[in-house]
């Protein structure tokens, strides 16, 4: 009997056993790991978001989106590049200072042929070092955005890289992994504790942190666990398990809410979701028609008309999305009210259009769509099918994984597809010199605009910004008259909390600690 | 004897290559590796270089033949997700899928086994019926539910035990065990739960029926007649003589166990080989997926050996048609 009663006494203390909090311990969950702790190997979401807390940039962003000095202190334009007072004073977590020549060197393995973040570099063409704490980064001409593009380029030491042999990023040829790959030695505002991939990764604060005390967050450690499977990961924030939910599922989001003490914030995202229409190829790959009808003008304004963007709002995306006329989102330099605004819907002329185009029974084309990629991606394409059905366009849906959908678009293999795009710079130039730009490498239209080439060109070197923003919104202007695309809408993020968080969601998804605050 | 072992030996390894060729040519149609690679800033150049760096241009058998090649050295290559020598993951991941493995075989059968018999004796009772409908779940419901089903009762409302994840790790050198914590077990019980149900289900009916047939056969009518307890007729006699053909089952099933933890690894997030299979296919993550295919073959083809050998030993028969 006793042992019967005992057995009981020390379940029940089993499974009411839980850690007592001394401290505040931030634990949360998104669907993917860091896949390296290198912080050039990899430009890719979940890891840039950890490597974030534990190396820094010369520049970083706070959620409002606005440029912040980090660890460099001020900077100001030249017409060759750009010079950067760095803080004095800053550690690297093994205790080494983080001086010019540390610049220097990262920019180096930056620029690596193995690095991933070497787009984003490229524009440093070199970095003089002026003294212990100024660095000059030199441009290939002037460059007004380069702080915009230094915002993912961490800086390490270059002492602990050459004695730990990892100079360089890791190559997809290397037969071995780098030191780099499970080892961390950053500025940041959290040392890494201990790493478990796929199952738990913790984060320490690091209390000789530069920026101690100038911040509101008020972390002592981050358990960070990635959780796969969406409804496993909504189930740890409604058990109490996390404490935030990077990315619940939109169709959880009710459910979130309605639950004791957890609540959800949304945000418009730096992310727009349009299709694009090939009108370069001179006779599309899937369609019974003669020709190319989306090099027609007309039939290209009538693609947009005919989709309902409000209906899609509506029914697909459940309220969670801003229907667009362009393809870049509210936060972007060049998103104008005027040009954001919807080409609207009109089936009736929309119809007349295709007719006068010599299209009166509409024709047939295959849409390219991903299915694990964008919010509700293969129903927006579902809905897109049935209201381009109405006007006679006939669409064949083929809604396909995105690891076989982006090739098809790298390719030029598609006619109509669905691409999103986000914009990491904040700048125009980004979306123009990749979906735009006659040459861009995202491009698959077949786009070709001179002016908007012309334009392209310019703003990568023209420092007065008035006129720089003019000729952005020109560009626009013209590629709202154009139709390359058919805009949908911005998505919409949305962040599950736990009630006594304060977590500020910022439209670029990532989680700032460092203003993270329990209360 | 040595040559038929030798022979059974030779077949096994034909299987491997034809498996090994077969899920290889399938990897054509996964996707591309490259777009998940590099980030979207890559230039069209930098794709088609990396492309030919992997050689992912060249026909499929040139990169099986290259595949094979370095396999057969024990080169299995670094994954393109973490860059990290692939032998040395799935050595690194395997410990917690066999310890699920493990868990789940031994509830599958203490509880499998214990419904089996009493169902089998007390055929009529109406908790024999009960159990028998409810084990109709097991086998029907398809395992993402029943997981997703038991988190949401025993994680999110009674709060009893964690969602998913596998916390109390220690380790032992290379192995890393959750079975010497209460944390670990607490965190085991329901992904075990979930992967047993089916083989559970599977046991409990095949015992039953295996009962139910012995207990016709005269040398259960001789026990009765020789005035046995009933204790000593079912467990003694009975019992042993079902158990014969449930042990081959379960030595066949503990591979599939093995191999198909995938999903209920995906829905606890269990950190073991399927879950980074899982990982390694939404990525296009082949030489990972290609090493795992080839571990799971060769689990299939050694437990088969195994078996084959063990029919040769104990069946009269096979030697004889030899």
């Amino acid at each position: 009997m006793h042992y019967g009663k005992m057995l009981a006494v020390s379940a029940t203390a089993l499974i009411l056993a839980s850690p007592a909090l001394a401290e505040n311990v931030f634990r949360w969950t998104s669907q993917g790991d860091a896949l390296t702790m290198d912080p050039h190997s990899q430009n890719e979401g979940p890891t840039n978001a950890m490597n974030g807390q534990i190396y820094e940039a010369l520049v970083t962003r706070d959620a409002a989106l606005t440029l912040q000095p980090e660890l460099a202190e001020s900077w100001e334009a030249g017409a060759d590049g750009w010079t950067f007072k760095l803080r004095q004073g800053v550690k690297f977590h093994d205790g080494a200072d983080f001086t010019a020549e540390d610049v220097v060197f990262s920019f180096e393995r930056a620029k690596h042929e193995a690095s991933d973040f070497k787009e984003q570099a490229k524009s440093v063409a070199s970095v003089e070092v002026i003294d212990d704490y100024t660095v000059k980064l030199l441009t290939d001409g002037a460059n007004p955005i380069l702080p915009n593009q230094l915002t993912s380029i961490y800086m390490i030491d270059k002492g602990w890289a050459e004695a730990n042999n990892v100079v360089a990023p890791q190559d997809f040829k290397a037969k071995e992994e780098t030191y780099a790959v499970r080892n961390a030695n950053g500025t940041g505002p959290f040392v890494l504790e201990s790493r478990a991939p796929d199952e738990m990764t913790v984060l320490m604060r690091n209390g000789d942190w530069w920026g101690e005390g100038m911040f509101p967050g008020n972390i002592d450690k981050i358990e960070y666990r990635p959780i796969t499977n969406a409804a496993t990961r909504v189930a740890a924030l409604l058990s109490g398990e996390v404490d935030f939910v990077l990315d619940p599922p939109l169709q959880d989001l009710k459910r979130i809410e309605g639950s004791d003490g957890l609540h959800v914030t949304t945000v418009a995202q730096i992310r727009s979701i349009f299709f694009g229409m090939d009108q370069g190829i001179d006779k599309l790959r899937t369609s019974d028609a003669e020709g190319n009808p989306f090099k027609d003008p007309k039939v290209r304004e009538a693609m947009n008309l005919a989709i309902d963007k409000a209906a899609i709002q509506r029914v697909v995306m459940e309220g969670l999305s801003f229907p667009t006329g362009m393809i870049t989102p509210p936060g972007v330099l060049g998103n104008t009210p005027g040009n954001d605004e919807s080409y609207g819907f009109d089936a009736a002329k929309a119809k007349a259009l295709l007719a006068e185009a010599g299209y009166p029974d509409g024709f047939s084309v295959q849409l390219d769509c991903p299915n694990n990629r964008y919010n509700n991606d293969e129903k927006i394409c579902q809905a897109a099918v049935a209201m381009l059905a109405k006007i006679g366009v006939r669409v064949s849906l083929d809604a396909i994984p995105k690891a076989q959908h982006f090739p098809k678009i790298q390719k030029r293999e598609t006619d109509f597809y669905m691409l999103g795009w986000g914009v990491p710079t904040l700048d125009s130039h980004y979306v123009f010199s990749y979906l735009l730009e006659s040459s861009g490498s995202w491009n698959a239209t077949g786009y070709k605009n001179d002016r908007v080439d012309e334009i392209t060109a310019a703003i990568t070197t023209e420092i007065d910004i008035d006129k720089r923003t003019m000729m952005i919104d020109e560009a626009w202007s013209l590629v709202k008259a154009d139709m390359p695309y058919v805009p949908i809408h911005h998505q919409v993020l949305a962040w599950g909390i736990a009630d006594g968080w304060d977590v500020p969601i910022a439209a670029d998804d990532a989680v700032r600690p460092r203003f993270v605050v329990k209360q | 004897m040595i040559f038929f072992v030798l022979k059974r030996l030779a077949q096994s390894v034909l299987v491997m290559a034809i498996v090994s060729a077969v899920s290889f040519s399938l990897f054509n149609f996964v996707g591309d590796p490259v777009n998940n690679m590099v980030g979207q800033d890559a230039t069209r150049e930098q794709r088609i270089e990396i492309r030919q760096q992997l050689g992912l241009d060249d026909p499929i058998l040139t990169q099986y033949a290259r595949f094979l090649g370095n396999a057969l050295q024990g080169d299995f290559g670094l994954s393109y997700r973490i860059k990290r020598p692939v032998d040395e993951l799935i050595l690194e991941r395997l410990p917690a899928t066999l310890e699920l493995v493990f868990v789940s075989a031994i509830i599958a059968l203490v509880v499998g086994i214990t419904l089996g018999i009493y169902t089998g004796i007390r055929r009529s009772a109406w908790t024999s019926r009960i159990i028998l409908s409810v084990s109709l779940v097991g086998v029907s419901l398809p395992t993402f539910i029943i997981g997703i089903a038991l988190i949401y009762v025993f994680a999110v409302h009674l709060r009893w035990l964690p969602s998913s994840g596998r916390s109390g790790t220690m380790e032992f050198g290379w192995w890393k065990t959750s079975l010497l914590t209460i944390d670990g077990w607490r965190a085991i019980i329901l992904p075990a739960i979930t992967l047993s149900l089916f083989q559970l289900t599977l046991i409990l009916r095949l015992v039953r029926a295996e009962m139910l047939e012995v207990m016709q056969t005269d040398f259960i009518k001789f026990a009765r007649a020789r005035g046995l307890s009933e204790r000593a007729i079912n467990f003694r006699h009975a019992l042993r003589n079902t158990l014969v053909p449930v042990i081959t089952i379960i030595g066949l099933n503990i591979g599939g166990l093995i191999a198909f933890s995938v999903i209920t690894e995906t829905v606890f997030q269990w950190p073991g080989t399927g879950l980074m299979f899982i990982q390694a296919v939404d990525f296009v993550d082949v030489p990972i997926m290609a090493a795992y295919l080839v571990f799971v073959a060769l689990l299939f083809v050694l437990i088969n050996l195994v078996v084959d050998i063990l029919y040769f030993v104990v069946d009269p028969r096979i030697r004889l048609g030899n």
